[in-house]
């Protein structure tokens, strides 16, 4: 007879069940997370020769080449700027339309579903709906696309787009769980709108934000569709729009895989920092009620 | 009448916002129906003009729709099938079973939440290569087949059973297979519900996987691919906005049908 969950009893036979349950998951991560991870670690230390027919192990040498090289410090900068513009656009405007829509108003459904509408919208189909109205045969007659100091702007705000229904989503969510009676009683102590969202607000919300603000950095280190789409797979004039992850793909042949290595080792370990600042900076600031 | 006044700035604010949001859409379906050549000279309008409901037709026939959706749809299903199963069946094992080194196994399983695309994408790339699998639908389900998260979403969903449940499920003699068929399933069910919709959007949506081995692009392209198509230089951009709003339509009518499921399962869910 099966114990209790999580009750002492081990049994030879309840074990193998539970080996035989992980198995399936186990596999996959090895063969998909786990080994090509250290496969690419391990590429690294090698330098491509004949185009890619042979490879020569260097040690470190590659890894200090790229990871100084003006290349991968391009990439990094331009990673920054998107990730600049997509993480405070994203949580301002999210929270604006969150606090806007949290009323009991008639008709305020319809503004709901109007602000989560862009969650039903890929990354594919938002960058071709941006490729087009960015355009300079567009509506709004815009170059952007075609200019090497916006195309990144440009294409990081049809990201803002795409994530604004996700945000308000979740956003709404953390403010609805706020309890009546504390805004109550805050209004009764004459506090203003803007006093109510500084003071009571946001700081109760803080997980949510804090969650979020995560989320969308994580997603702006990752942005690949965007660039390749919109700028039909060149990167931008002249490269300006080359986050990371576009150049490590550009970086996939046999030729160049071992330098798309590196670059990926150098992207893993920006996200790590970025996200583990982020934690130490705000984990005060946090209000984890 | 200063309670109006501000009531009535709200719906102005609300109205201003939505307009903005709703703007990149609005536009998408005008310019999908003006044929360019009526207003090229003009610069596009900001209304339909010519209302060319022939267009979506023609971006089906050109982006060979009807076998990106159904190759995307395949691949979302079985990645949405695959990673259910494997997810209850681990999330169980962690939930509801002791075994000698769980706590390890538990970390190996964490720690692939931090290892995100970016550093195993070219390892994998090479993977399929070598196997040869470029263009095979195993190629773009595998990787995904399963997902720590899913596994920590639903071993917090069986914990969320009350034990008297398990209790008495024991004391008739109920065995694993049984309980979890039986009573774990089926008491998870609005956990299993959100967490179908957020994978089924994520599998739906996924670009970079795709684009990685899918080279053949004419005859084995998904959704993302054939957009990428439609819309690639020299093609019509009426047509290419034509299809990006073409595969959106499933995308809504799952949210829509999914979104009252959901409220449902929530809602229904307490414990009996």
């Amino acid at each position: 007879m099966a114990p209790p969950r999580g009750a002492g009893e081990r049994s030879f036979r309840r074990t193998l069940l539970a080996y035989a349950m992980l198995a399936p998951s186990l596999a996959v991560f090895v063969a998909f997370v786990y080994a090509p991870f250290v496969r690419t670690i391990g590429w690294g230390t090698y330098e491509s020769r004949r185009g890619g027919t042979a490879y020569e192990q260097v040690g470190l040498a590659q890894y200090r080449d790229v990871l100084t090289g003006s290349d991968f410090w391009a990439g990094v900068s331009h990673s920054l700027v998107f990730v600049a513009i997509t993480v405070p656009l994203g949580l301002l405007l999210g929270l604006l339309l969150a606090v806007l829509a949290d009323r009991r108003l008639r008709g305020i459904r319809f503004f709901q579903i109007a602000f989560s509408s862009t969650v039903a919208s890929s990354t594919a189909v938002t960058s071709v709906i941006f490729l087009y109205l960015f355009s300079s045969a567009g509506p709004l007659g815009l170059t952007w696309l075609q200019r090497e100091s916006t195309a990144l702007p440009a294409i990081a705000l049809s990201s803002v787009w795409q994530s604004l229904g996700m945000a308000f989503i979740i956003i709404l969510a953390g403010l609805q769980a706020i309890p009546e009676e504390v805004t109550e009683a805050a209004r009764l102590d004459g506090y203003g709108p803007w006093r109510m969202l500084t003071r009571i607000t946001v700081p109760l919300i803080s997980p949510v934000l804090f969650f979020l603000v995560v989320v969308l950095v994580v997603l702006g280190f990752q942005a690949y569709a965007q660039v390749d789409l919109m700028t039909r797979g060149t990167g931008g004039p002249n490269g300006s729009a080359e986050t990371l992850l576009f150049k490590v793909f550009t970086h996939s042949d046999p030729d160049r895989v071992t330098i798309g290595s590196v670059m990926s080792m150098g992207l893993f370990v920006l996200t790590g920092i970025v996200v583990f600042v982020q934690m130490r900076l705000l984990q005060r600031r946090v209000h984890l009620g | 009448m200063a309670e109006r006044l501000s009531r009535a700035g709200v719906y102005v604010a609300l109205i201003v916002a939505a307009a903005i949001v709703l703007f990149p859409i609005y536009m998408a379906f005008v310019q999908a129906l003006s044929p360019p050549g009526l207003y090229a000279s003009r610069g596009t309008p900001l209304y339909p003009v010519g209302w060319d409901w022939d267009v979506f037709s023609r971006a089906w026939d050109r982006g060979n729709l009807a076998s990106a959706i159904g190759r995307s749809l395949v691949v979302t299903g079985l990645i949405v099938v695959v990673q259910l199963v494997t997810s209850v069946l681990s999330a169980y094992a962690f939930a509801f079973i002791d075994f000698p080194f769980k706590r390890l196994l538990f970390a190996v399983f964490l720690a692939t939440m931090l290892l995100p695309i970016e550093v195993t994408l070219l390892g994998n790339v090479v993977t399929i290569r070598q196997w040869g699998w470029i263009d095979s639908t195993a190629a773009l389900v595998l990787p995904t087949a399963a997902a720590a998260f899913g596994t920590f979403l639903l071993r917090q969903a069986f914990l969320g059973i009350p034990g008297e449940v398990r209790e008495a499920a024991v004391l008739d003699g109920v065995g694993d297979m049984g309980f979890l068929v039986r009573f774990a399933i089926p008491l998870a069910r609005p956990v299993i519900a959100s967490y179908t919709v957020v994978t089924a959007l994520t599998a739906w949506g996924a670009y970079l996987w795709h684009r990685a081995v899918i080279v053949d692009t004419a005859g084995s392209a998904t959704v993302p691919i054939a957009l990428r198509t439609l819309a690639s230089s020299g093609s019509d951009g009426n047509i290419a906005l034509a299809g990006a709003l073409i595969v959106s339509a499933p995308v809504v009518l799952v949210l829509i049908v999914f979104q009252r499921a959901l409220v449902k399962g929530l809602t229904a869910g307490a414990v009996k």
